[in-house]
């Protein structure tokens, strides 16, 4: 028996079961955030279920090294495909802390069992003292290396599906050239079977590694490059919150609400367009959607606002932004202002059966029209509805995506709005987060472009200049020449403008 | 005779499902509540019996007409009776709700259909229909070119259809998903022949399928296809890809309560091509509102409802010199209207057995107006199922299962803009793959008949049995009148539009085919046979 080479086996497996363990624990982080309670949970579980693994050893007397060889493969199976499982069971199924806990426990089990029935095959080899001595020193090695190659090499280069599998298939590398090393201690007649099995282990693996690209894609979508200081589903949506180098940022399903580094510059040339075109003092402003009070802190600038109703669908994001530290220190607090009231329901429910006193100013501020339920928002019937709580003079915003990367789906809102009888200036402006961002600004009566922010506002992006600019269209972001749709309940043709257009940056 | 769980489930959603399903279920599963609710099959039964009817002198009195059944075609003959300020007339429904398969129910978060649930856009010809439309407030106006305008939420929202094909959800009703290099030729042949007969006129510039379907041409190029079933017109055009097939079988399912094999050709083609302009156009689009057909309904109920008798079951009728003597039962006593003229808005098999001689000289073979049975359940879920997969194509407003017989659910809260929490669901199941269907109806009851339901809803949504907390059930024993071949163009059909004896005729069935538009137009019709006949 080839003694030392047994010993390199020790590092490789020491090295994966760290791997595994490291891998659950940052995958758990990332997408159920908490990274604390997540490691330590996975940490404690894994070690735990080491230890029943070392207990289980004592019941497999005999035929240790071919017991080995087979726990070796499955724990390249299960360790292996555990990170594109565990992705995916995130993504599509609810009980994914079952999954995760149980597949931590049989990873940790199998491991547990690993290095006991190493040492049972060597212990005819050497003495006790050099035995322990050496796996032991040398497991600990291996967990070195793991950790230093994990967050170095590892996450960066290779992502985590892939880590996972190439470390299977480590494991099942051990499996097949155990076969050959500790070949005196099997029968001749099981070490092809043995052989044929670990291959079959690497091939599948292998598989795996050449489509870890489309699993990855499948499932690592709208992962985060920051910490995840926030994560939780509602019934509507996937919240998340990040703090990186430039600040915190929110994810809604993964797209990007806000980056605090640059939000101001989005929800100033949100927000004053409106009250630089209204004529008159405004009163009463209606925000639709904006859960995150960003535009709200814009709205509260205005002294002589009286009343700000927002509609956002969302308990969840609304209370986030109200009560999470960073969020509502971002919007100054916007949700404790007495002249703001929270109403939580679909905005066009909310249109078509709600009767409130009309609105001055109304800010419409959704989610980019990515789905059906979204592409009503931005219907003719939806505006239908907007204009019963709009008085004759009042000014609206809109945001409507890029129209630099969806430059159809951006000019169908602009015709959209026209086709129920808004006149409309559409203008765009440069949010480094997002890119080129799109708006319209609209009223029931003919009104000429503001040239000027409002006087005496606080503003850190708007001034005289960057304001009539943002009302001049470069040629590539033009109203296109073809014929454009107008978005309808009947229709939602802009939901599939909005898919071929951004689909071409997936 | 009671059939185990399995056998229900195979009678109903065929026997491999069957298998799978009771596999499936596990034992602890939440069963909703709910009940059968509507329609009495004992009552309508009476009148087989023939019993003979001796109505008290004092609770005789005198309508010029009475209009037997409040089904659409005899509130649209009430409807315009009304307009044509004839009002000395009463409607007299067997039922304690009137509307027929156009009922709808009241509840949360909207109300729900029990049955029709659109109404196409009218062609701008059809302007007695649109008259009703504008009176409603359904319509925005006219277009440039004359025809009208429906009010965008009353215009079925997108996404409007989608597919449940081997676990994943497809947009549309004809499966794309997989279609082979042949099966798209096909599809594309087929189209090519409808669109053929959409834009084929006949000498007189008629068109071959045209809603109402009393325009349409009586050239015998056209009523031949009459001759045969849908199936072996499809057959003999070497249409033969499945998922073609599986179309069109749908089609004849959705609007008929048939399979391919039992539907006329002619029938089939109508539904393909009446509700289209010109080839190359969309059909028609689809008027819609949460509780369907019901908004007809209680509009006309709106309209006419003092002239409404509900729960008056008409058990005799007697034509004579005078005219015509109706007498039906309410509340346990016999009541009697003597009246020129009786507008018979029920189903014609029915005449037989109500109406004293028809017998002696038939005017027309009422039993060969035959109906099929349909069962229609509303799941109310108290949230929507979650997509099992990100590419999985939203949930529409009709939602169909390639792999069921059944015809899938329609979502009652989608054309609200509802598009979270709660919803109400309808299911319809008709009973066209049942040797005696009606029958075999009235032998189930509300768990077996839920149970079949739910087992095949959740083969797309598994977790059903915790989101839905209701379901309640229709039974249909007469749901719809089934256009066979040799119907449409028979002389039965053809015999029962003209008036017997004082009594003119006036349903659905005089079609041939179950639909708004057609019980409209025999309803309309009938009224203003009776102001003409009485000038």
């Amino acid at each position: 028996m080839k003694t030392p080479l047994l010993f390199l086996n020790v590092i490789i497996i020491a090295t994966c079961g760290l791997i595994y363990e490291l891998l659950a624990g940052t995958l758990s982080s990332y997408v159920l955030g908490d990274s604390i309670t997540q490691f330590s949970f996975i940490i404690g579980i894994y070690l735990f279920a080491m230890g029943v693994g070392s207990f289980l050893s004592r019941y497999i007397e005999k035929n240790v090294a071919e017991k080995f060889i087979d726990i070796e493969l499955a724990v390249a199976v299960v360790g292996g495909f555990s990170a594109p499982l565990l992705f995916l069971s995130f993504a599509y199924v609810s009980y994914f802390g079952i999954v995760l806990y149980t597949m931590v426990f049989a990873i940790g089990t199998l491991v547990g069992l690993e290095i006991p029935l190493l040492m049972r095959i060597l212990k005819d080899e050497l003495d006790f003292k050099e035995l322990v001595s050496r796996v032991l020193a040398l497991d600990y090695v291996g967990a070195l290396v793991a950790s230093l190659l994990f967050p170095i090499f590892l996450v960066p280069k290779l992502g985590l599906n892939r880590t996972s599998v190439l470390f299977g298939m480590l494991n099942a590398g051990v499996a097949l050239w155990a076969t050959w090393l500790l070949d005196p201690l099997i029968p001749n007649r099981k070490l092809l079977i043995m052989r044929v099995k670990g291959a079959v282990v690497v091939v599948l693996l292998g598989i795996a590694l050449i489509k870890a690209d489309r699993l990855t894609t499948l499932a690592e979508d709208g992962l985060f490059a920051d910490t995840i200081v926030y994560a939780k589903s509602s019934p509507y949506q996937r919240i998340v919150v990040t703090k990186g180098k430039t600040g915190h940022a929110l994810f809604l399903n993964g797209n990007l609400q806000f980056n605090s580094f640059d939000e101001y510059r989005y929800h100033e040339a949100l927000v004053h367009p409106a009250f630089a075109a209204f004529k008159g003092e405004p009163k009463r402003v209606l925000v639709l959607g904006g859960g995150d009070g960003l535009a709200l802190r814009e709205i509260l600038k205005y002294k002589s606002v009286e009343a700000v109703q927002l509609v956002d669908l969302d308990p969840m994001m609304t209370g986030l932004s109200n009560a999470f530290p960073p969020l509502a220190e971002l919007n100054r607090h916007s949700f404790d202002d007495p002249r703001v009231s929270v109403t939580n329901g679909d905005a066009f429910v909310w249109l078509d059966s709600n009767e409130a006193e009309p609105f001055d100013i109304a800010i419409v501020d959704f989610p980019d029209p990515n789905n059906f339920a979204l592409g009503k928002l931005y219907t003719t019937r939806f505006y239908n509805l907007l204009k019963r709580k709009l008085k004759p003079d009042s000014a609206v915003v809109i945001q409507c995506t890029s129209p630099l990367i969806a430059r159809n789906s951006y000019w169908s809102i602009i015709k959209t709005l026209e086709a129920v009888g808004f006149i409309v200036k559409p203008y765009q402006t440069t949010v480094p987060s997002f890119g080129v961002w799109g708006y319209a600004l609209a009223k029931q009566t003919p009104f000429d472009i503001p040239t000027d922010p409002p006087a005496n506002i606080e503003l850190k992006f708007l001034n005289h200049e960057s304001f009539a600019s943002m009302f001049d269209f470069p040629t590539d972001m033009k109203m296109p020449e073809g014929e454009i749709e107008v978005n309808r309940l009947d229709n939602q043709a802009l939901v599939r403008y909005y898919e071929t257009e951004w689909r071409r940056f997936e | 005779m009671k059939l185990s769980r399995r056998e229900l489930l195979a009678t109903f959603l065929g026997a491999p499902f069957a298998l799978a399903a009771c596999r499936d279920m596990s034992a602890g599963a939440r069963f909703p509540d709910g009940e059968i609710v509507g329609q009495n099959a004992t009552l309508g039964h009476v009148l087989r019996e023939g019993r003979s009817f001796e109505v008290p002198a004092d609770n005789w009195r005198s309508a010029k007409a009475v209009i037997v059944g409040g089904g659409i075609a005899g509130l649209s003959a009430a409807w315009k009776l009304s307009k044509l300020n004839f009002n000395d007339y009463a409607l007299l429904e067997l039922e304690k709700e009137i509307g027929g398969t156009s009922r709808s129910g009241i509840g949360s978060p909207v109300n729900y259909p029990w049955g029709a649930h659109y109404l196409p856009v009218p062609f701008q010809e059809n302007a007695e229909l649109i008259e009703l439309l504008d009176e409603m407030a359904l319509t925005d106006g006219r277009a440039a070119n004359g025809d009208v305008v429906i009010r965008e939420q009353y215009l079925c929202r997108e996404p409007e259809e989608r597919v449940f094909y081997k676990g994943r959800w497809y947009e549309g009703l004809y499966l794309n998903a997989g279609a082979s290099d042949e099966d798209k030729q096909q599809f594309g042949q087929f189209q090519q022949t409808i669109d053929r007969w959409i834009d084929w006129r006949d000498t007189s510039g008629k068109r071959a399928f045209v809603v109402p379907s009393h325009q349409c041409s009586q050239d015998s190029q056209v009523t031949d296809l009459d001759k045969i079933s849908f199936a072996e017109w499809l057959r003999n055009l070497g249409f033969t890809s499945e998922r073609l097939v599986w179309y069109c079988d749908y089609a004849c399912r959705d609007d008929y309560g048939l399979r391919l094999e039992q539907t006329s050709a002619w029938a089939g083609l109508f539904y393909f091509c009446s509700r289209v302009r010109k080839s190359g156009d969309e059909s028609q689009p689809f008027i819609t509102v949460p509780e369907g057909n019901g908004r007809f309904v209680n509009y006309f109920s709106e309209r006419v409802g003092d002239k409404i008798l509900r729960s008056h079951m008409v058990v005799s009728i007697v034509p004579n010199e005078k005219g015509v003597d109706v007498v039906c039962l309410a509340d346990n006593e016999l009541r009697g209207f003597h009246c020129e003229k009786v507008i018979y808005a029920s189903p014609m098999f029915t005449a037989p057995y109500v109406i004293r001689g028809f017998n002696n000289d038939a005017p027309f073979a009422a039993n060969e107006f035959q109906h099929n049975a349909w069962f229609v359940a509303n799941l109310f879920l108290n949230d929507r199922p979650k997509p099992r997969f990100a590419k999985d194509f939203p949930l529409a407003w009709d939602n169909v299962f390639y792999e069921s017989p059944s015809l899938g659910y329609v979502n009652a809260t989608h054309q609200k803009g509802i598009d979270y929490g709660p919803a109400v669901w309808t299911y319809y199941y008709p009973m066209c793959h049942e040797e005696n269907g009606r029958t075999k109806l009235f032998n189930y009851d509300w768990r077996e008949l839920a149970d079949v339901c739910l087992t095949d809803v959740a083969r797309a949504h598994p977790n059903i049995y915790e989101l839905c907390d209701r379901v309640d059930i229709m039974r249909w024993g007469h749901a719809m009148i089934s256009p066979r071949p040799n119907f449409i163009w028979s002389e039965t059909r053809a015999r029962a539009q003209k008036p017997y004896r004082n009594i003119h005729f006036a349903h659905t069935d005089l079609s041939g085919i179950a639909l708004f538009e057609e019980a409209f137009y025999h309803g309309v019709r009938a009224a203003k046979e009776l102001q003409t006949a009485q000038i």
